[in-house]
Protein backbone atom coordinates (compact mmCIF):
# COMPACT_ATOMS: atom_id res chain seq x y z
CA UNK A 1 0.00 0.00 0.00
CA UNK A 2 2.78 2.20 0.20
CA UNK A 3 1.95 3.69 -3.52
CA UNK A 4 -1.19 5.11 -2.13
CA UNK A 5 0.51 6.98 1.01
CA UNK A 6 3.10 8.46 -2.18
CA UNK A 7 -0.14 10.10 -3.15
CA UNK A 8 -1.67 10.52 -0.10
CA UNK A 9 -1.85 14.62 0.48
CA UNK A 10 -0.33 16.02 3.46
CA UNK A 11 -2.15 18.98 4.89
CA UNK A 12 1.31 20.94 5.84
CA UNK A 13 2.00 24.82 4.55
CA UNK A 14 4.42 25.18 2.43
CA UNK A 15 5.30 27.57 -0.83
CA UNK A 16 4.16 24.41 -3.07
CA UNK A 17 1.07 23.73 -1.28
CA UNK A 18 -0.30 27.08 -1.53
CA UNK A 19 0.07 26.94 -5.48
CA UNK A 20 -2.55 27.22 -7.66
CA UNK A 21 -3.70 23.49 -8.36
CA UNK A 22 -4.92 24.66 -12.29
CA UNK A 23 -0.87 25.65 -12.10
CA UNK A 24 0.60 22.83 -10.59
CA UNK A 25 -1.40 20.74 -13.46
CA UNK A 26 0.49 22.61 -15.69
CA UNK A 27 3.44 21.95 -14.18
CA UNK A 28 2.87 18.28 -14.25
CA UNK A 29 2.00 18.19 -18.03
CA UNK A 30 4.76 19.98 -18.72
CA UNK A 31 7.25 17.21 -17.29
CA UNK A 32 5.18 14.79 -18.94
CA UNK A 33 5.79 16.28 -22.62
CA UNK A 34 9.49 16.59 -21.71
CA UNK A 35 9.44 13.24 -20.66
CA UNK A 36 7.91 11.55 -23.49
CA UNK A 37 10.16 13.55 -26.12
CA UNK A 38 13.31 11.80 -24.82
CA UNK A 39 14.66 8.74 -25.08
CA UNK A 40 18.10 8.98 -23.61
CA UNK A 41 19.25 8.67 -20.25
CA UNK A 42 20.90 12.21 -19.14
CA UNK A 43 17.66 14.64 -20.00
CA UNK A 44 15.81 12.40 -17.90
CA UNK A 45 18.22 12.09 -15.24
CA UNK A 46 18.22 16.13 -15.42
CA UNK A 47 14.43 16.14 -15.08
CA UNK A 48 14.48 14.02 -12.29
CA UNK A 49 16.89 16.05 -10.30
CA UNK A 50 15.30 18.91 -11.44
CA UNK A 51 12.33 18.31 -9.25
CA UNK A 52 13.62 17.53 -6.08
CA UNK A 53 14.16 20.92 -4.98
CA UNK A 54 10.25 21.38 -5.37
CA UNK A 55 10.21 17.76 -3.25
CA UNK A 56 12.73 19.85 -0.50
CA UNK A 57 10.61 22.89 -0.60
CA UNK A 58 7.57 21.40 -0.16
CA UNK A 59 8.36 19.24 2.50
CA UNK A 60 7.30 16.06 1.77
CA UNK A 61 10.96 14.21 1.34
CA UNK A 62 9.96 10.82 3.52
CA UNK A 63 6.61 10.88 1.27
CA UNK A 64 8.14 10.82 -2.09
CA UNK A 65 10.61 8.31 -1.32
CA UNK A 66 7.83 5.86 -0.11
CA UNK A 67 5.97 6.83 -3.58
CA UNK A 68 9.29 5.74 -5.36
CA UNK A 69 9.73 3.08 -3.34
CA UNK A 70 6.47 2.03 -4.52
CA UNK A 71 7.51 2.71 -7.94
CA UNK A 72 9.81 0.30 -7.84
CA UNK A 73 8.51 -2.75 -8.49
CA UNK A 74 6.79 -1.58 -11.66
CA UNK A 75 9.96 0.10 -12.86
CA UNK A 76 11.74 -3.06 -12.40
CA UNK A 77 9.34 -4.56 -14.62
CA UNK A 78 9.64 -2.06 -16.86
CA UNK A 79 13.46 -2.17 -16.73
CA UNK A 80 12.83 -5.92 -17.30
CA UNK A 81 11.17 -5.87 -19.87
CA UNK A 82 13.10 -3.92 -21.78
CA UNK A 83 16.78 -5.52 -21.35
CA UNK A 84 14.77 -8.84 -22.23
CA UNK A 85 13.01 -7.27 -25.71
CA UNK A 86 16.32 -5.64 -26.77
CA UNK A 87 18.68 -8.95 -25.62
CA UNK A 88 16.37 -10.96 -28.37
CA UNK A 89 15.64 -8.16 -31.29
CA UNK A 90 19.46 -7.57 -31.32
CA UNK A 91 20.02 -11.29 -31.65
CA UNK A 92 21.04 -12.45 -28.03
CA UNK A 93 23.76 -9.46 -27.63
CA UNK A 94 23.85 -7.03 -25.08
CA UNK A 95 25.14 -3.75 -25.43
CA UNK A 96 26.04 -1.02 -23.08
CA UNK A 97 23.59 1.61 -25.14
CA UNK A 98 20.89 -1.82 -24.90
CA UNK A 99 21.22 -0.92 -20.62
CA UNK A 100 20.98 3.03 -21.48
CA UNK A 101 17.75 2.69 -23.21
CA UNK A 102 16.20 0.32 -20.31
CA UNK A 103 17.59 2.44 -17.69
CA UNK A 104 16.29 5.58 -19.75
CA UNK A 105 12.93 3.78 -19.89
CA UNK A 106 12.72 3.21 -16.43
CA UNK A 107 13.64 6.53 -14.98
CA UNK A 108 11.04 8.44 -17.63
CA UNK A 109 8.55 5.97 -15.28
CA UNK A 110 9.96 7.30 -12.69
CA UNK A 111 9.95 11.16 -13.38
CA UNK A 112 6.37 10.93 -14.34
CA UNK A 113 5.64 9.88 -10.70
CA UNK A 114 8.02 11.85 -9.09
CA UNK A 115 6.10 14.63 -10.47
CA UNK A 116 2.49 13.42 -10.01
CA UNK A 117 3.33 12.21 -6.57
CA UNK A 118 5.07 16.21 -5.68
CA UNK A 119 1.17 17.22 -6.89
CA UNK A 120 -0.75 14.89 -5.00
CA UNK A 121 1.31 15.55 -1.43
CA UNK A 122 0.48 18.79 -1.85
CA UNK A 123 -3.15 19.52 -3.43
CA UNK A 124 -5.77 19.26 -1.30
CA UNK A 125 -8.29 17.22 -2.47
CA UNK A 126 -10.68 20.61 -2.29
CA UNK A 127 -8.49 22.42 -4.09
CA UNK A 128 -7.83 20.48 -6.62
CA UNK A 129 -12.34 19.85 -7.03
CA UNK A 130 -12.12 23.96 -7.07
CA UNK A 131 -9.59 24.09 -9.83
CA UNK A 132 -12.10 21.44 -11.92
CA UNK A 133 -14.61 23.57 -11.02
CA UNK A 134 -12.96 26.37 -11.90
CA UNK A 135 -12.15 24.80 -15.41
CA UNK A 136 -16.08 25.33 -16.28
CA UNK A 137 -16.61 21.19 -15.57
CA UNK A 138 -19.70 20.55 -14.16
CA UNK A 139 -19.95 20.17 -10.73
CA UNK A 140 -21.38 16.49 -10.43
CA UNK A 141 -18.23 15.57 -12.52
CA UNK A 142 -16.10 17.36 -9.85
CA UNK A 143 -17.56 16.08 -7.11
CA UNK A 144 -17.57 12.73 -7.98
CA UNK A 145 -13.51 12.90 -8.91
CA UNK A 146 -12.64 14.45 -6.07
CA UNK A 147 -14.79 12.01 -3.95
CA UNK A 148 -12.40 9.32 -5.09
CA UNK A 149 -9.81 11.13 -4.79
CA UNK A 150 -10.30 11.24 -0.99
CA UNK A 151 -11.24 7.83 -0.90
CA UNK A 152 -8.36 6.25 -1.97
CA UNK A 153 -6.70 6.50 1.32
CA UNK A 154 -9.86 5.07 2.83
CA UNK A 155 -9.57 2.43 0.61
CA UNK A 156 -6.55 1.25 1.04
CA UNK A 157 -6.55 0.84 4.79
CA UNK A 158 -9.64 -1.31 4.34
CA UNK A 159 -7.64 -3.18 1.95
CA UNK A 160 -5.50 -3.82 4.19
CA UNK A 161 -7.86 -5.58 6.83
CA UNK A 162 -9.17 -7.47 4.36
CA UNK A 163 -5.80 -9.28 3.70
CA UNK A 164 -5.64 -9.24 7.31
CA UNK A 165 -9.20 -11.20 7.50
CA UNK A 166 -8.13 -13.33 4.60
CA UNK A 167 -4.46 -14.50 6.11
CA UNK A 168 -6.11 -15.28 9.00
CA UNK A 169 -8.08 -17.62 7.30
CA UNK A 170 -5.20 -19.34 6.19
CA UNK A 171 -4.63 -17.60 2.75
CA UNK A 172 -1.13 -17.31 1.54
CA UNK A 173 -0.70 -14.62 -1.07
CA UNK A 174 2.90 -15.42 -1.83
CA UNK A 175 2.17 -18.94 -2.37
CA UNK A 176 2.85 -20.74 -5.59
CA UNK A 177 3.64 -19.28 -9.38
CA UNK A 178 2.66 -16.19 -11.26
CA UNK A 179 -1.15 -16.89 -12.16
CA UNK A 180 -1.72 -18.64 -8.84
CA UNK A 181 -0.64 -15.22 -6.93
CA UNK A 182 -2.97 -13.03 -9.21
CA UNK A 183 -5.97 -15.77 -8.13
CA UNK A 184 -4.89 -15.49 -4.57
CA UNK A 185 -5.82 -11.53 -4.67
CA UNK A 186 -9.59 -13.02 -5.80
CA UNK A 187 -10.65 -13.08 -2.29
CA UNK A 188 -9.13 -9.54 -1.29
CA UNK A 189 -11.05 -7.54 -4.25
CA UNK A 190 -14.14 -9.15 -3.95
CA UNK A 191 -15.25 -7.83 -0.49
CA UNK A 192 -12.97 -4.55 -1.47
CA UNK A 193 -15.06 -4.22 -4.42
CA UNK A 194 -18.75 -4.61 -2.85
CA UNK A 195 -17.61 -2.57 0.27
CA UNK A 196 -17.13 0.03 -1.85
CA UNK A 197 -20.37 0.02 -4.27
CA UNK A 198 -21.89 -0.73 -0.60
CA UNK A 199 -19.95 2.49 0.67
CA UNK A 200 -20.90 4.97 -2.30
CA UNK A 201 -24.30 3.79 -2.29
CA UNK A 202 -24.83 4.85 1.45
CA UNK A 203 -22.52 8.04 0.85
CA UNK A 204 -25.40 8.78 -1.75
CA UNK A 205 -27.64 8.67 0.46
CA UNK A 206 -26.30 10.40 3.11
CA UNK A 207 -25.54 13.27 0.18
CA UNK A 208 -29.13 13.48 -0.24
CA UNK A 209 -29.98 13.83 3.53
CA UNK A 210 -27.91 16.83 3.27
CA UNK A 211 -30.07 18.47 0.61
CA UNK A 212 -26.93 17.51 -1.97
CA UNK A 213 -27.94 19.71 -5.52
CA UNK A 214 -30.64 21.42 -4.07
CA UNK A 215 -29.74 24.77 -5.72
CA UNK A 216 -28.35 24.92 -8.98
CA UNK A 217 -25.14 27.51 -8.44
CA UNK A 218 -23.41 26.61 -5.57
CA UNK A 219 -20.89 28.91 -4.14
CA UNK A 220 -17.71 28.51 -2.62
CA UNK A 221 -16.28 28.66 1.00
CA UNK A 222 -12.67 29.42 -0.90
CA UNK A 223 -11.78 31.02 -4.05
CA UNK A 224 -8.37 30.68 -6.38
CA UNK A 225 -6.58 33.48 -6.76
CA UNK A 226 -3.19 33.67 -9.07
CA UNK A 227 -0.60 34.91 -7.19
CA UNK A 228 2.79 35.83 -7.69
CA UNK A 229 4.30 32.72 -7.18
CA UNK A 230 1.99 31.07 -9.10
CA UNK A 231 2.63 32.91 -11.86
CA UNK A 232 6.25 32.10 -11.20
CA UNK A 233 5.69 28.44 -11.42
CA UNK A 234 3.42 29.12 -14.90
CA UNK A 235 7.04 30.82 -16.52
CA UNK A 236 9.13 27.51 -15.46
CA UNK A 237 6.46 25.24 -16.76
CA UNK A 238 7.13 26.98 -20.20
CA UNK A 239 10.79 26.98 -19.99
CA UNK A 240 10.73 23.91 -19.21
CA UNK A 241 8.61 22.49 -22.39
CA UNK A 242 10.37 25.10 -24.54
CA UNK A 243 13.82 24.17 -23.23
CA UNK A 244 13.00 20.56 -23.67
CA UNK A 245 11.56 21.42 -27.30
CA UNK A 246 14.84 22.91 -28.05
CA UNK A 247 17.25 20.59 -26.96
CA UNK A 248 15.43 17.88 -28.73
CA UNK A 249 15.24 19.56 -32.25
CA UNK A 250 18.57 21.38 -32.01
CA UNK A 251 20.96 19.92 -29.62
CA UNK A 252 21.83 16.19 -30.34
CA UNK A 253 22.22 14.63 -26.75
CA UNK A 254 25.18 12.49 -26.16
CA UNK A 255 24.57 8.81 -24.24
CA UNK A 256 26.01 8.35 -20.95
CA UNK A 257 28.61 5.31 -22.46
CA UNK A 258 29.85 7.72 -25.05
CA UNK A 259 30.37 10.23 -22.37
CA UNK A 260 32.20 7.54 -20.65
CA UNK A 261 33.93 5.89 -23.44
CA UNK A 262 32.70 2.89 -24.10
CA UNK B 1 -1.41 -21.24 25.06
CA UNK B 2 -0.56 -17.59 24.60
CA UNK B 3 2.84 -16.23 26.11
CA UNK B 4 3.57 -12.58 25.97
CA UNK B 5 6.48 -11.00 26.96
CA UNK B 6 7.61 -7.73 27.28
CA UNK B 7 5.74 -6.48 23.88
CA UNK B 8 6.27 -3.28 22.65
CA UNK B 9 4.35 -2.09 19.34
CA UNK B 10 4.80 0.86 17.08
CA UNK B 11 2.98 1.24 13.67
CA UNK B 12 4.87 2.32 10.57
CA UNK B 13 3.28 5.78 10.88
CA UNK B 14 5.32 5.94 14.08
CA UNK B 15 1.95 5.86 16.38
CA UNK B 16 2.95 3.59 19.67
CA UNK B 17 0.18 1.33 20.01
CA UNK B 18 1.43 -1.05 22.60
CA UNK B 19 3.51 -0.61 25.63
CA UNK B 20 5.19 -3.31 28.02
CA UNK B 21 2.65 -5.70 27.52
CA UNK B 22 3.17 -8.93 29.78
CA UNK B 23 0.54 -11.45 29.54
CA UNK B 24 -0.55 -15.05 30.01
CA UNK B 25 -3.36 -16.73 28.60
CA UNK B 26 -4.02 -19.97 29.60
CA UNK B 27 -5.71 -23.36 27.19
CA UNK B 28 -9.44 -22.99 28.36
CA UNK B 29 -9.57 -19.87 29.98
CA UNK B 30 -11.98 -16.94 28.71
CA UNK B 31 -10.63 -13.31 28.42
CA UNK B 32 -12.19 -10.44 27.92
CA UNK B 33 -10.08 -7.49 26.51
CA UNK B 34 -11.86 -4.49 27.07
CA UNK B 35 -10.76 -0.32 26.64
CA UNK B 36 -11.80 3.15 25.13
CA UNK B 37 -10.90 3.27 21.25
CA UNK B 38 -7.72 3.23 20.42
CA UNK B 39 -6.19 1.74 23.60
CA UNK B 40 -4.79 -0.75 22.09
CA UNK B 41 -7.34 -3.96 21.86
CA UNK B 42 -7.32 -4.62 18.43
CA UNK B 43 -3.60 -4.35 18.24
CA UNK B 44 -3.09 -6.71 20.91
CA UNK B 45 -4.99 -9.31 19.41
CA UNK B 46 -3.53 -9.41 15.84
CA UNK B 47 -0.25 -10.62 17.54
CA UNK B 48 -2.70 -13.75 18.74
CA UNK B 49 -1.64 -15.40 15.09
CA UNK B 50 0.89 -13.32 14.11
CA UNK B 51 -0.88 -10.75 11.64
CA UNK B 52 1.68 -8.20 13.62
CA UNK B 53 4.72 -9.05 14.54
CA UNK B 54 6.29 -7.09 17.49
CA UNK B 55 8.66 -4.26 17.35
CA UNK B 56 10.08 -5.34 21.28
CA UNK B 57 9.41 -8.58 23.45
CA UNK B 58 8.39 -11.59 21.76
CA UNK B 59 5.05 -13.50 21.32
CA UNK B 60 4.59 -17.35 21.83
CA UNK B 61 2.05 -19.49 20.92
CA UNK B 62 1.63 -22.50 22.63
CA UNK B 63 5.53 -22.50 22.54
CA UNK B 64 6.01 -21.03 19.35
CA UNK B 65 7.49 -17.38 18.50
CA UNK B 66 5.06 -15.93 16.21
CA UNK B 67 8.16 -14.14 14.50
CA UNK B 68 9.45 -17.47 12.97
CA UNK B 69 6.05 -18.90 11.72
CA UNK B 70 3.76 -17.63 9.24
CA UNK B 71 0.39 -16.35 9.33
CA UNK B 72 -1.25 -19.33 7.88
CA UNK B 73 1.00 -21.87 10.56
CA UNK B 74 -0.69 -19.92 13.69
CA UNK B 75 -3.83 -18.93 11.78
CA UNK B 76 -4.85 -22.99 11.83
CA UNK B 77 -3.95 -23.03 16.04
CA UNK B 78 -5.88 -19.41 16.64
CA UNK B 79 -8.83 -18.64 14.83
CA UNK B 80 -9.58 -15.20 14.54
CA UNK B 81 -13.25 -13.29 13.64
CA UNK B 82 -12.73 -10.05 12.29
CA UNK B 83 -15.01 -7.38 13.63
CA UNK B 84 -17.11 -6.91 9.97
CA UNK B 85 -17.61 -9.80 8.21
CA UNK B 86 -18.19 -7.84 4.79
CA UNK B 87 -14.25 -8.24 5.14
CA UNK B 88 -14.34 -11.69 4.24
CA UNK B 89 -17.03 -12.89 2.72
CA UNK B 90 -16.57 -13.39 -0.98
CA UNK B 91 -18.05 -16.82 -1.91
CA UNK B 92 -20.82 -17.57 -4.58
CA UNK B 93 -22.50 -19.86 -1.21
CA UNK B 94 -22.16 -19.91 2.12
CA UNK B 95 -20.85 -23.85 1.80
CA UNK B 96 -17.90 -22.48 -0.60
CA UNK B 97 -17.17 -19.90 2.27
CA UNK B 98 -17.03 -22.50 5.04
CA UNK B 99 -14.34 -24.21 2.88
CA UNK B 100 -12.42 -21.42 1.70
CA UNK B 101 -10.03 -21.89 5.12
CA UNK B 102 -10.61 -25.64 4.94
CA UNK B 103 -8.91 -25.57 1.22
CA UNK B 104 -6.22 -23.64 2.57
CA UNK B 105 -5.29 -25.63 5.34
CA UNK B 106 -5.03 -28.50 2.94
CA UNK B 107 -8.44 -30.51 4.43
CA UNK B 108 -8.96 -33.45 1.69
CA UNK B 109 -11.92 -34.19 0.08
CA UNK B 110 -14.08 -36.04 2.98
CA UNK B 111 -12.71 -34.06 5.97
CA UNK B 112 -13.72 -31.04 4.45
CA UNK B 113 -17.05 -32.01 3.37
CA UNK B 114 -17.38 -33.14 7.12
CA UNK B 115 -16.34 -30.09 8.62
CA UNK B 116 -18.76 -27.57 6.14
CA UNK B 117 -22.09 -29.68 7.50
CA UNK B 118 -20.61 -29.41 11.09
CA UNK B 119 -19.80 -25.94 10.93
CA UNK B 120 -23.24 -25.30 9.34
CA UNK B 121 -25.15 -27.18 11.39
CA UNK B 122 -22.92 -26.10 14.53
CA UNK B 123 -24.64 -22.16 13.56
CA UNK B 124 -27.70 -23.02 12.63
CA UNK B 125 -26.83 -22.25 9.22
CA UNK B 126 -27.78 -25.36 7.15
CA UNK B 127 -30.71 -24.00 5.46
CA UNK B 128 -28.53 -21.08 3.98
CA UNK B 129 -25.90 -23.27 2.75
CA UNK B 130 -26.31 -22.92 -1.03
CA UNK B 131 -27.39 -19.44 -0.42
CA UNK B 132 -25.24 -16.27 -1.34
CA UNK B 133 -23.70 -14.82 1.46
CA UNK B 134 -24.28 -11.12 0.74
CA UNK B 135 -27.86 -11.86 0.49
CA UNK B 136 -27.91 -12.75 4.52
CA UNK B 137 -29.13 -10.38 7.09
CA UNK B 138 -26.46 -8.82 9.16
CA UNK B 139 -26.36 -11.13 12.10
CA UNK B 140 -26.53 -14.26 9.66
CA UNK B 141 -23.35 -12.98 8.14
CA UNK B 142 -21.72 -12.41 11.21
CA UNK B 143 -22.43 -16.31 11.66
CA UNK B 144 -21.31 -17.06 8.33
CA UNK B 145 -18.13 -15.09 9.62
CA UNK B 146 -18.10 -17.17 12.50
CA UNK B 147 -18.66 -20.99 10.84
CA UNK B 148 -16.15 -19.96 8.60
CA UNK B 149 -13.73 -19.66 11.03
CA UNK B 150 -14.62 -22.29 13.79
CA UNK B 151 -14.88 -25.47 10.81
CA UNK B 152 -10.90 -25.66 11.08
CA UNK B 153 -11.71 -26.44 15.07
CA UNK B 154 -8.80 -23.75 16.14
CA UNK B 155 -7.57 -24.11 19.39
CA UNK B 156 -8.16 -20.59 20.98
CA UNK B 157 -10.78 -18.31 19.21
CA UNK B 158 -10.53 -14.58 18.94
CA UNK B 159 -13.46 -12.45 18.26
CA UNK B 160 -13.06 -8.41 17.45
CA UNK B 161 -15.82 -7.13 18.78
CA UNK B 162 -18.73 -9.85 18.55
CA UNK B 163 -21.56 -8.23 19.77
CA UNK B 164 -21.33 -4.39 17.27
CA UNK B 165 -24.76 -4.78 14.98
CA UNK B 166 -25.98 -7.62 16.29
CA UNK B 167 -29.87 -7.41 18.36
CA UNK B 168 -30.79 -8.26 21.87
CA UNK B 169 -31.75 -11.94 20.95
CA UNK B 170 -28.50 -12.36 18.88
CA UNK B 171 -26.57 -10.84 21.31
CA UNK B 172 -27.96 -13.25 23.80
CA UNK B 173 -27.31 -16.35 21.44
CA UNK B 174 -24.08 -15.66 20.66
CA UNK B 175 -23.04 -14.91 24.33
CA UNK B 176 -24.33 -18.68 25.31
CA UNK B 177 -22.40 -19.53 22.35
CA UNK B 178 -19.39 -18.55 23.31
CA UNK B 179 -19.77 -20.10 26.81
CA UNK B 180 -20.30 -23.48 25.32
CA UNK B 181 -17.59 -22.96 23.16
CA UNK B 182 -15.20 -21.95 26.20
CA UNK B 183 -17.17 -25.21 28.65
CA UNK B 184 -15.74 -27.17 25.93
CA UNK B 185 -12.37 -26.26 26.13
CA UNK B 186 -11.55 -23.62 23.89
CA UNK B 187 -9.70 -20.71 24.34
CA UNK B 188 -11.48 -17.89 23.81
CA UNK B 189 -10.75 -14.26 23.67
CA UNK B 190 -13.21 -11.22 23.26
CA UNK B 191 -12.47 -7.80 22.08
CA UNK B 192 -15.19 -5.44 23.21
CA UNK B 193 -16.68 -2.38 24.44
CA UNK B 194 -19.97 -4.41 26.20
CA UNK B 195 -19.85 -4.22 29.39
CA UNK B 196 -22.91 -5.76 29.76
CA UNK B 197 -22.02 -8.59 27.55
CA UNK B 198 -19.00 -8.99 29.70
CA UNK B 199 -20.69 -8.63 33.04
CA UNK B 200 -23.14 -11.58 31.97
CA UNK B 201 -20.55 -13.69 30.63
CA UNK B 202 -17.91 -13.25 33.69
CA UNK B 203 -14.41 -13.78 32.61
CA UNK B 204 -11.28 -12.75 33.10
CA UNK B 205 -11.16 -9.11 32.09
CA UNK B 206 -8.15 -7.49 31.13
CA UNK B 207 -8.49 -3.46 30.93
CA UNK B 208 -6.40 -1.28 28.52
CA UNK B 209 -5.71 2.31 28.56
CA UNK B 210 -2.95 4.18 25.97
CA UNK B 211 -1.42 0.70 24.93
CA UNK B 212 -0.91 -0.57 28.75
CA UNK B 213 -2.78 -3.28 30.58
CA UNK B 214 -4.28 -1.17 33.65
CA UNK B 215 -6.14 -3.99 34.78
CA UNK B 216 -6.20 -7.75 34.80
CA UNK B 217 -8.44 -9.97 37.05
CA UNK B 218 -11.95 -11.27 37.63
CA UNK B 219 -14.79 -9.83 36.51
CA UNK B 220 -15.94 -9.16 39.75
CA UNK B 221 -13.00 -6.89 40.91
CA UNK B 222 -12.03 -5.09 37.47
CA UNK B 223 -15.89 -4.11 36.41
CA UNK B 224 -16.84 -2.89 40.15
CA UNK B 225 -13.66 -0.25 40.16
CA UNK B 226 -15.11 2.94 39.64
CA UNK B 227 -11.48 4.77 39.31
CA UNK B 228 -9.96 1.77 37.12
CA UNK B 229 -12.70 1.85 34.64
CA UNK B 230 -12.87 5.99 34.56
CA UNK B 231 -9.48 5.55 33.70
CA UNK B 232 -10.01 3.42 30.37
CA UNK B 233 -12.89 5.07 29.71
CA UNK B 234 -15.15 2.06 30.74
CA UNK B 235 -18.67 2.68 31.90
CA UNK B 236 -19.77 0.37 35.13
CA UNK B 237 -22.49 -2.19 34.14
CA UNK B 238 -26.26 -1.24 34.79
CA UNK B 239 -26.68 -3.47 37.97
CA UNK B 240 -23.16 -2.19 39.60
CA UNK B 241 -24.19 1.43 39.12
CA UNK B 242 -27.74 0.35 41.06
CA UNK B 243 -26.30 -1.11 43.35
CA UNK B 244 -23.80 1.82 44.17
CA UNK B 245 -26.75 4.21 44.18
CA UNK B 246 -27.90 2.71 47.05
CA UNK B 247 -24.97 2.29 49.05
CA UNK B 248 -26.83 3.90 52.11
CA UNK B 249 -28.65 0.77 52.35
CA UNK B 250 -25.46 -1.24 52.89
CA UNK B 251 -25.47 -4.17 49.92
CA UNK B 252 -22.12 -5.47 48.53
CA UNK B 253 -20.96 -3.27 46.04
CA UNK B 254 -19.30 -5.96 43.61
CA UNK B 255 -22.55 -7.26 42.27
CA UNK B 256 -21.97 -7.34 38.46
CA UNK B 257 -24.53 -10.63 37.71
CA UNK B 258 -28.35 -9.95 37.27
CA UNK B 259 -29.17 -13.33 38.75
CA UNK B 260 -26.91 -12.27 42.01
CA UNK B 261 -28.33 -8.83 42.25
CA UNK B 262 -32.31 -10.91 42.09
CA UNK B 263 -31.14 -12.83 45.26
CA UNK B 264 -29.75 -9.85 47.12
CA UNK B 265 -32.79 -8.10 46.76
CA UNK B 266 -35.05 -10.42 47.52
CA UNK B 267 -33.53 -11.49 50.32
CA UNK B 268 -33.41 -7.81 51.87
CA UNK B 269 -37.13 -7.70 50.84
CA UNK B 270 -38.05 -10.78 52.48
CA UNK B 271 -39.55 -12.47 49.40
CA UNK B 272 -38.83 -15.67 48.15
Amino acid sequence: MSVFDGLKFRGISSPIHMLDPRIKFFYVCSIFVVAIIFFELLPLLVLFLFQIPFVILARVQKEWIRSLRGAAFLASIIFGTNILFRFIYAGYTLTASDVEYASAMTLRFIALVESFSIFFLTTSPDHLGLALEKSHIPYEFCFAFTTAVRFVPVLAEEAQTIMDAQKARGLELEKGNFLRRIRNYIPILIPLIISAIRRSLELAEAMEARAWGAIEKRTNLYTLKMKRNDYLLVLVSIAVIIVGIFVKIYVSVPTISNLLGF
Amino acid sequence: MIEIKDLWFTYPNGVEALRNISLEIRKGEFVAIMGQNGAGKTTLIKHFNGLLKPSKGAVLVDGVNTESVSVAKLARKVGFIFQNPDNQLFCETVEDEIAFALKNFGFKEAPLKRRVTWALNLLGLMEYRKASPFMLSGGERKRVALASVLAWDPQVVVMDEPTIGQDYSQKEKLRQFIIQLNTQGKTVVVVTHDVEFVSECNPRVILMSGGRIVADGIGKDVLTDVELLTQASVVLPQVTEIFMGIKDLEFPLDVIDLYEAKELLLKRLGGK
